[in-house]
């Protein structure tokens, strides 16, 4: 694998602590890799997995959930729905052989700049471990499958001739 | 219903299935006459003795509808999938199959030699002694004899060709065959694109009694006597209902059976299990990050199966991750 591999991270931060902190972070001007770009959710409950989903099989790399300690969440206890269904997304990526460590799930409060800063280089130093996902390309067929139909049609092509 | 009227064309074709869809098209009885009073039957392999050849004469959209069930595994099926495209006017996903896969992408989970291996090497019911595998060309003294390619990824219709309507349901129940033949013949067909079918889930149909949803632990149907009357997911059993459309008249919950999810998603889901998982673990009764893990361990040992059963060719990851030569993902070098 080649040194020079950036991994593509998709993060989803809650508005009331994480997103803050990423703020924060930033006005502080602490420094950490550029690889994630943030999506602003209203709260880590919000978290479809379908959206951890989507964003791998499009090209992600990695994935990172942030959201507010639990007991402090902004809607009294999604973030424990969070929680959870973080638990069963990872027991479904094994399942169909993706590292579950390319989803990762912090708690960050808006006063944790320093944190998230720290989180974010953590993780991004760890998909990079992992290499590259190139989810598509697990499902495109090898340069056979369009011999295989010419080969029909021309065969066909043959055998309306004869009749 | 038509007096006099010219007849409409109809064609049935399967792919990667079981043969159910077929037998359900029978499911509508008698109503089947009707059907052949309106289509003349252009062409239906598993029904008909009709030919590839004379679909291939055909001119572009002189079938009127085509309903295609199964998915697309090898190259034969993907041939056939652009012809019955090619030559009808409206292309109908017919059954779980087409739709999203169903039993047949589960084969998604494991590569193609895997598979080879299983069927043609390993089966304990098999006697194949020198090793005969299928290949997709032999040379013989009088030429090359060639069967289809088989792929590694099984594809469902749309991924493969555009689809008019799809119609859910493993197979399709023979009720909501007849109203969508009713809806074609009166063309009232909904906006192309679009699932045949009702938009409630499993649940709107389920006579047992709904309380708060609260799960400590998973049970396998084998593993606890549910309450006839309370739902079954409240009772630590995985039923799909609460993701699935409805369409079946909740059949198995009534004889105490979980809903599979056979159905498939209802409107505006992208990703079927991913709906249902994410339902079904914010319900998990614990607050403790390592007990959540082990409820969920412990309790549905099969991830994949329990919740792609029917979806996993056309979930958005599509199949488990192929080891490649090169220790990941293999290289694709069919740009299609």
């Amino acid at each position: 694998m080649s040194d020079n591999f950036e991994p593509k991270i998709v993060g989803f931060m809650c508005n009331w602590c994480s997103y803050r902190a990423a703020d924060l972070a930033g006005s502080a001007r602490i420094k950490y890799p550029p690889n994630v770009r943030i999506i602003r959710v209203m709260c880590s409950g919000r978290m479809d997995p379908a959206f951890v989903l989507k964003a791998l099989s499009l090209g992600a790399d990695g994935v990172m959930l942030a959201g507010c300690h639990p007991g402090e969440c902004h809607y009294i206890d999604q973030n424990y729905k969070a929680m959870r269904r973080y638990y069963m997304l990872k027991h479904m990526l094994r399942a169909v052989g993706v590292e579950e460590d390319r989803v990762r799930l912090v708690w960050r409060s808006a006063a944790e700049g320093e944190q998230l800063a720290q989180a974010v280089t953590e993780f991004v130093a760890d998909v990079k471990k992992l290499g590259p996902l190139e989810w598509p390309d697990n499902w495109e067929e090898n340069g056979q499958r369009l011999k295989a139909l010419e080969d029909i049609v021309k065969e066909h092509q043959e055998a309306m001739e004869v009749n | 219903m038509s007096e006099g009227k010219a007849k409409g064309k109809l064609a049935l074709y399967w792919a990667a299935s079981c043969g159910g869809c077929e037998i359900a098209v029978l499911g509508i009885d008698t109503k089947i006459l009707d059907v052949a009073e309106n289509f003349d039957i252009v062409f239906w392999p598993c029904a008909t003795d009709g030919k590839v050849r004379d679909v291939e004469k055909m001119a572009d959209g002189e079938i009127d509808v085509c309903l295609f069930n199964g998915g697309i595994r090898t190259s034969e099926q993907e041939y056939m999938a652009r012809l019955m495209r090619q030559k009808s006017k409206v292309l109908v996903a017919f059954g779980s199959c087409a739709h999203e896969g169903c039993i047949p992408g589960l084969s998604n989970l494991d590569s193609k030699e895997s598979c080879f291996k299983t069927v043609y090497h390993d089966s304990p019911s098999l006697d194949n002694p020198q090793g005969t595998v299928p290949r997709t060309v032999t040379e013989v003294p009088e030429g090359k004899l060639h069967l289809p390619l088989y792929y590694d990824t099984l594809k469902t219709l749309d991924q493969t060709v555009p689809v008019d309507y799809y119609l859910p349901g493993c197979p399709p129940e023979a009720d909501r065959i007849w109203d969508a033949i009713v809806a074609i013949l009166e063309q009232k067909l909904p906006e192309p694109g679009s699932i045949i079918g009702s938009d409630t889930t499993v649940c709107d149909d389920c006579p047992r009694t709904r309380e708060e949803k609260k799960i400590k632990k998973f049970y396998r149907t084998w593993q606890i006597k549910p309450d006839p009357d309370k739902c079954l997911l409240e009772q630590g059993i995985l039923c799909c209902g609460i993701a699935t459309r409805a369409g079946c008249g909740a059949l198995c919950p009534q004889v105490n059976s979980p809903c599979i999810g056979c159905y498939g998603p209802n409107n505006g889901v992208e990703d079927y299990g991913a709906r249902l998982f994410s339902a079904v673990a914010s319900v998990i009764d614990s607050q403790d990050p390592k007990e959540i893990d082990a409820i969920i361990k412990d309790g549905i040992p099969d991830p994949a199966g329990s919740f792609y059963r029917f979806s996993l060719a056309h979930s958005l990851l599509r199949r488990s991750k192929l080891k490649g030569k090169d220790g990941g993902a293999k290289v694709a070098a069919d740009a299609s």
